[in-house]
């Protein structure tokens, strides 16, 4: 029983980091019909931004909270403008183009943004600075780090606070009528390129902090750690049903659980192919996902 | 996802076809000074400059210039000088392919040192062996590396003898009788040593548990590591390579996990020291100690201090001897030519900083290996020593 909850652990600290990279994913998807596949990229440039805002603070050799908080915050703003860049220069100018040229644009930004991570940061793997001290609580012999607690405290509150901008704020109440109809939202004085800059930079906000906070867990971190992660939560946001916010958050966890269990098995080395398997199983069952459908309110 | 891959392999495709005309103008520009001259011999290296295995191919890089410098200022080989043509594989198998082949049909090298990794080796060799160009390998241990044909050698011990050494160390020294072996299946070192250790162990009257795989790159190994706490073993080997292992020990700390970890030679690496204090109670065979007071390995470790400002680690040492046993197989051969140099090495038997390197009738060296502590000092991993085991029975 205790194996099954550590499991249960594992699996949701893992699926908080999907799900924080789904609703970026979802978000920009509900606005703008677009699969923004640099979005994985956009979480690995924020953990690459972290790791170069916690080494010069010297947060390696004394770790503090309100170090940690900084280089998180740090991170999400410089991401926001990366994600309004890249949403400026490479998305803006094919928009009135057919969906295809934006997706093929997309996965230009996503190579573009790997291999010139190479280039920049080397291929070569760096590890994190250990910005808190890792701590580690048992509950019976039940064991959680603080930074896996960590991980999912924040992914919580952070995915509560997005709820509350798209549902609670005026930009939010813009960004949901640019995503009902964008020509429509124009014509009531509605300014969408603001809206869609706004879209991006908020998403990219939150890859940026699971970056820094999977970096935080799992220390290495290389220009191409985000493809692997940013494919499995865009199939997490499509098993949640690609558009809805609660959607996303379920469909990671889903995908972070099912990982981990069948890690937990002797048919480990399949754990990538589980995520693929469900977005086949999705995509014939059932496309819309489970919390999608045609009249949901997309965001 | 279709449109996808379509577009990744129309991008390689142009990318490849760009990169080899380039490289094809630079050949024919510079084809004067490929190959080995009057004045020269060339001499190939192949190693993973860059990506997961990169502090692998740093360290055999140094270990070579070293060997290479001290070889020139004594005169060179057959009075002609060593020079050393680098080319970095990326720590992919299908790279280390073409860098040879590079090496070998462009050029013109006369021998090939390297790998590290023995699945990059594994893909290296049959173009050596095609072209009959001898290569020597400092530092894979996997069997299959030298089966590959008759120019392919090696100057390390090999992981049937790893693993015995391993599993003697914990049976008769650690006192465990239950032990969980994690291993990366994407990589043929990990894989035979993994067998080999199961082997041995069983053999001794110990239990394995069923191995438990990854993958190289994996990031995250708490669902594993969960399932190897339920049995509670008395020790866990971590067959792969050094990125993962000090993650693995990590996560494994954090899980409450307190045995000891044991590793082959693969854990030799830059990247280890992220383990961190998870580090402690961990050992390892490896193929020197840098403490060993005999004047061979402290003249070693003094000159490349002073060049590297660092201490050679085993893969530096291994790499060192790899030229040093080229220079006197070419002075014994009296040649370069592919055959005759694959005589002289056939006939090796010559004193190195990492034993005594005898060449036997597989192209293996039996040598002894060490048994070493991992600790964790001042933020740096030091190995201490803790025992040598010989082969034989």
């Amino acid at each position: 029983m205790e194996l099954f909850f550590q499991q249960v652990i594992n699996g949701l600290s893992l699926g908080a980091i999907y799900a924080l990279i789904a609703l970026g994913y979802t978000m920009v998807y509900g606005v703008l019909r677009l699969i923004n596949f640099a979005h994985g990229d956009v979480y690995m440039l924020g953990a690459f931004a972290g790791y170069f805002i916690a080494n010069a603070m010297n947060l390696d050799a004394n770790p503090s909270i309100l170090g940690a908080i900084v280089v998180t915050m740090g991170s999400m703003a410089i991401c926001a403008a990366i994600g309004v860049i890249i949403e400026r220069l490479a998305y803006r100018p094919v928009r009135q183009h057919s969906r295809l040229t934006s997706l093929i644009t997309a996965i230009g930004v996503s190579l573009l943004l790997e291999y010139g991570g190479q280039v920049v940061f080397t291929a070569n793997p760096r590890f994190f600075p250990q910005m808190i001290r890792s701590e580690t609580y048992a509950i019976g012999k039940v064991q959680i780090t603080n930074q896996s607690l960590l991980i999912i405290v924040v992914s919580i509150i952070l995915m509560f606070g997005l709820e509350f901008i798209v549902h609670r704020t005026k930009i939010g109440k813009a960004m949901r009528a640019t995503s009902h109809n964008l020509s429509v939202a124009k014509l009531m004085g509605i300014n969408t390129n603001f809206v869609i800059a706004f879209t991006f930079a908020l998403g990219s906000a939150l890859a940026a902090a699971a970056g820094v906070m999977v970096a935080l867990a799992i220390p290495k971190i290389d220009p191409l750690m985000g493809l692997m992660t940013g494919l499995k939560a865009f199939v997490a946001a499509v098993l949640g049903g690609i558009g809805s916010i609660p959607g996303a958050m379920l469909g990671g966890m889903i995908i972070g659980l099912m990982e981990t269990w069948i890690g937990a098995t002797s048919y480990s080395t399949y754990r990538d192919a589980v995520a693929f398997g469900v977005l086949i199983l999705v995509l014939l069952i059932r496309p819309s996902g489970i919390m999608g459908s045609t009249a949901a309110e997309k965001v | 996802m279709n449109a996808i891959l379509g577009r990744l392999g129309l991008l390689v495709l142009a990318g490849s076809l760009v990169i080899s005309s380039t490289t094809g103008c630079e050949r024919k520009a510079g084809s004067a000074g490929d190959g080995s001259s009057s004045s020269d011999i060339a001499v190939g290296f192949y190693g993973s400059l860059t990506g997961d295995g990169a502090s692998f191919g740093q360290s055999s890089k140094e270990g070579s210039e070293l060997a290479v410098e001290e070889i020139n200022a004594a005169g060179g080989v057959l009075g002609k000088k060593l020079r050393l043509i680098v080319e970095d594989d990326q720590s992919k198998p299908d790279e280390a392919s073409s860098a040879v082949t590079k090496l070998v049909t462009q050029d013109k090298v006369v021998a090939v040192l390297g790998e590290v990794a023995s699945r990059r080796s594994l893909a290296a060799a049959p173009v050596c062996q095609k072209y009959q160009v001898p290569m020597i390998t400092p530092s894979s241990t996997n069997e299959g590396v030298t089966k590959i044909g008759d120019y392919i050698f090696r100057i390390c011990f090999i992981d049937p003898f790893q693993g015995e050494v391993l599993a003697k160390f914990a049976y008769n020294d650690l006192k465990a009788r239950k032990v969980a072996i994690l291993k990366d299946i994407s990589q043929d070192y990990s894989v035979g040593l993994t067998d080999s250790i199961t082997k041995n162990f069983t053999a001794l009257g110990g239990t394995v548990l069923d191995p438990v795989s990854y993958s190289g790159g994996d990031p995250d190994f708490k669902a594993i590591l969960t399932q190897v706490r339920g049995q509670n073993p008395d020790a866990i080997f971590v067959t792969g390579y050094y990125t993962e292992a000090a993650i693995i020990a990590r996560q494994a700390r954090e899980l409450g996990m307190k045995m000891p970890l044991l590793g082959g030679d693969g854990w030799v690496g830059d990247a280890l020291k992220n383990g961190r204090e998870a580090l402690a109670n961990s050992f390892i065979s490896n193929h020197y100690s840098a403490d060993n007071p005999a004047p061979v390995v402290q003249n070693f470790v003094k000159a490349y201090k002073a060049k590297f400002n660092r201490e050679p680690d085993s893969i530096a040492a291994l790499a060192y001897d790899s030229v040093k046993v080229l220079a006197d197989s070419i002075t014994r051969a009296n040649s370069t030519e592919g055959p005759k140099l694959r005589d002289a090495i056939a006939k090796l038997d010559l004193g190195g900083v990492t034993g005594q390197l005898k060449m036997n009738a597989e192209r293996n060296v039996d040598k002894p290996a060490v048994i070493q502590e991992v600790t964790f000092v001042n933020g740096e991993v030091k190995f201490v020593y803790k025992t040598t085991i010989n082969p034989g029975p």
